[in-house]
């Protein structure tokens, strides 16, 4: 089973974010880079397919250099080989100029199955599998907490608000991964396969080699721009609530402050 | 030029659901400032019977497709037939929810539109005619702003339970334009749908929620804080740490990586605050903490702290909400 993750780098969701200079971007200094979580689960459940029905699982990513971690750990992981999409022209691009990039470079790899999370930690855009999907012509299984495959059609469940549903549809076909490290459990990369990961084929790629130009998914084609950053509002500094009160008379007090000053009780 | 607002309505089991009133509210505010029509667009199997509704939040005219093979969401169904009416209606903006499946078809919509979408956004703004949209990215660690460039269609995914909805009026009537669309056959398939009957309360819509962390110890211990929620109604919550340790389903993580939500009243119980769970619920209107270790960073941000052993409190606590309840 030809298998492609498409795998992006976020900062780790422990990073304290800092709004840089220029109002519009964020420091990168000293970040600690990640896979994006819901990545790191696509990449376990493409592992599982391939110890399932044999193949290969191929790691797609875009960004600069400083990617080639991520995909490595990947490889680390047990995947076969990265390509990373390396061009300046992307920089600005927006979520539609980076899925036309990725569609090219699946379409190149002509693979059964797409994999990757349902959205990323990072900007959170939401966009990439369902675009990616929809520029391929494919059905596309998202939020899924679990996935089944006979090698001809594949079978997840995903929630919906107040419940769940179970989705099929034939290879091939793009699926997203929902849930969280509890129902995924990512396994971590071992000593060997990170020793193997070093010698693992990894491609660096430029929008020429998928065959597109700038114009058609760099930031010239952007069609929706980031103009600024903020901070959320700061919270006023609370109080503890102690007064020399006991158990209950604490838990009377809250009462009455959630009542009569919040009023949200 | 432009002639329309037109907003995407979401219908599921005999109704629409509330966050299609808050777009069609969202919509015709900017629609009005524009001065531009609302237009709806209501597809699905029965939504005939309920389209008028959107007129009473100030839609102009609804396109409705009501065809027995929208029985349930698929991209592959409901993105080329909303893209058709989207062409016909000629909009400057398109709204649509920021639900699970409202965002899975605005990407695409998106992508077959070949324009710019800001999903699950929390604001609108309009400046010189000009649309930006904020939306919380990092798990609500920072906010950015979006603008689309000049002749863009300008695609915005709504958050719910944050625009603010009109009082529907009922006097007020929309056009009903029934549309004739061909149905695509589809290569994905719903095989079965279990909706969850046992009335627990969605955690992005909630009004409150009760969160349990590692403090919380085991699996059987979440039984106060069920307690608790069901005498506050609120949805139960935990931290990834809770999720992690099996204790709770997935579906309940607050956090970066989970659900990020926006209660009145968000109650942290035994939950260190690990930034990635302050990003997820930072946002809510008022924060309760309750942990015995008074130099946990949840501290910092709650509105209220009670340094206690959770065990002791929340008993205690949920007696004392049930004492005000009864005196209501």
């Amino acid at each position: 089973m030809n298998i492609v993750v498409l795998l992006k780098q976020t900062p780790d969701t422990e990073s304290v974010i800092r709004i840089a200079d220029d109002g519009k971007s964020i420091v990168t200094t000293d970040l600690k880079w990640i896979i994006n979580p819901y990545d790191e689960f696509a990449v376990e459940a493409a592992l599982r397919l391939k110890e399932k029905h044999g193949g290969t699982v191929t790691i797609v990513s875009w960004g600069p250099q400083r990617v080639v971690e991520s995909i490595r750990t990947a490889l680390a992981m047990g995947a076969d080989k990265g390509i990373l999409i390396d061009d300046n022209a992307l920089d600005e691009s927006d979520s539609l100029g980076i899925a036309k990039a990725l569609a090219a470079a699946v379409k190149q790899l002509n693979p059964d199955i797409v994999l990757c999370g349902h959205r990323a930690v990072d900007y959170d855009h939401n966009q990439r599998g369902p675009m990616v999907a929809e520029l391929l012509g494919w059905p596309h299984l998202p939020l899924a907490l679990s996935m089944e495959c006979d090698g001809q059609t594949v079978k997840i469940e995903r929630p919906v608000e107040g419940g769940k549903m179970i989705l099929s549809a034939p290879l091939p076909v793009v699926v997203t991964m929902g849930g969280s490290h509890a129902v995924w459990n990512p396994r971590y990369a071992s000593l060997p396969g990170i020793m193997k990961a070093k010698k693992k084929p990894l491609e660096v790629k430029k929008l020429a080699d998928l065959g597109l130009s700038p114009d058609e998914c760099g930031g010239a084609a952007a069609k929706i721009k980031l103009v600024g950053l903020e901070r959320p509002p700061e919270r006023k500094p609370g109080k503890i609530i102690n007064g020399n009160l006991d158990t209950e008379g604490k838990a009377r007090e809250l009462v009455r402050l959630l009542h009569e000053e919040a009023g949200v009780i | 030029m432009a002639e329309s607002v037109c907003i995407v309505a979401e219908y599921r089991d005999g109704n629409f659901r509330k966050v299609s009133f808050e777009i069609a509210s969202e919509g015709r505010r900017i629609a009005d400032a524009l001065g531009l029509k609302l237009y709806g667009i209501a597809i699905g199997s029965g939504v005939a019977a309920v389209a008028p509704k959107l007129g009473h939040y100030g839609v102009d005219k609804v396109f409705v497709v009501d065809n027995p093979a929208l029985e349930h969401y698929n991209a592959e169904t409901y993105a080329p037939v909303v893209a058709d009416i989207i062409k016909q209606a000629q909009p400057a903006v398109v709204l649509l929810p920021a639900s699970m499946n409202g965002k899975d078809l605005a990407a695409r919509l998106a992508a077959r539109l070949e324009t710019g979408l800001a999903q699950d956004s929390t604001e609108i703004a309009l400046s010189n005619g000009k649309i930006r949209a904020k939306r919380p990215l990092f798990g609500g660690k920072c906010l950015g702003w979006y603008e689309w460039t000049d002749g863009a269609l300008v695609m915005i995914s709504c958050r719910p339970n944050v625009m603010s909805c009109l009082t529907p009026d009922e006097s007020r009537q929309a056009e009903i334009v029934s549309v004739n669309a061909t149905i695509p056959a589809a290569k994905s398939q719903v095989l079965a749908v279990e909706m969850d009957t046992s009335g627990k309360i969605e955690l992005t819509e909630a009004d409150i929620i009760v969160s349990g962390g590692r403090g919380m110890k085991a699996a059987e211990n979440f039984v106060i804080l069920e307690e608790l929620a069901k005498v506050l109604g609120a949805a139960v919550g935990a931290s990834r740490a809770a999720v992690d340790a099996g204790w709770r389903p997935h579906s309940d993580q607050v956090g970066q990586t989970g659900k990020v939500v926006t209660p009145n009243l968000y109650i942290a119980v035994g939950i260190s605050g690990a930034i990635q769970h302050l990003a997820g619920m930072g946002s809510s209107k008022y924060i309760v903490a309750v942990n015995k270790d008074p130099d946990a960073p949840i501290f910092s941000k709650a509105d209220y702290g009670i340094v206690e052993d959770l065990f002791k409190f929340i008993p205690v606590f949920t007696e004392e909400v049930k004492k005000y309840k009864s005196t209501c």
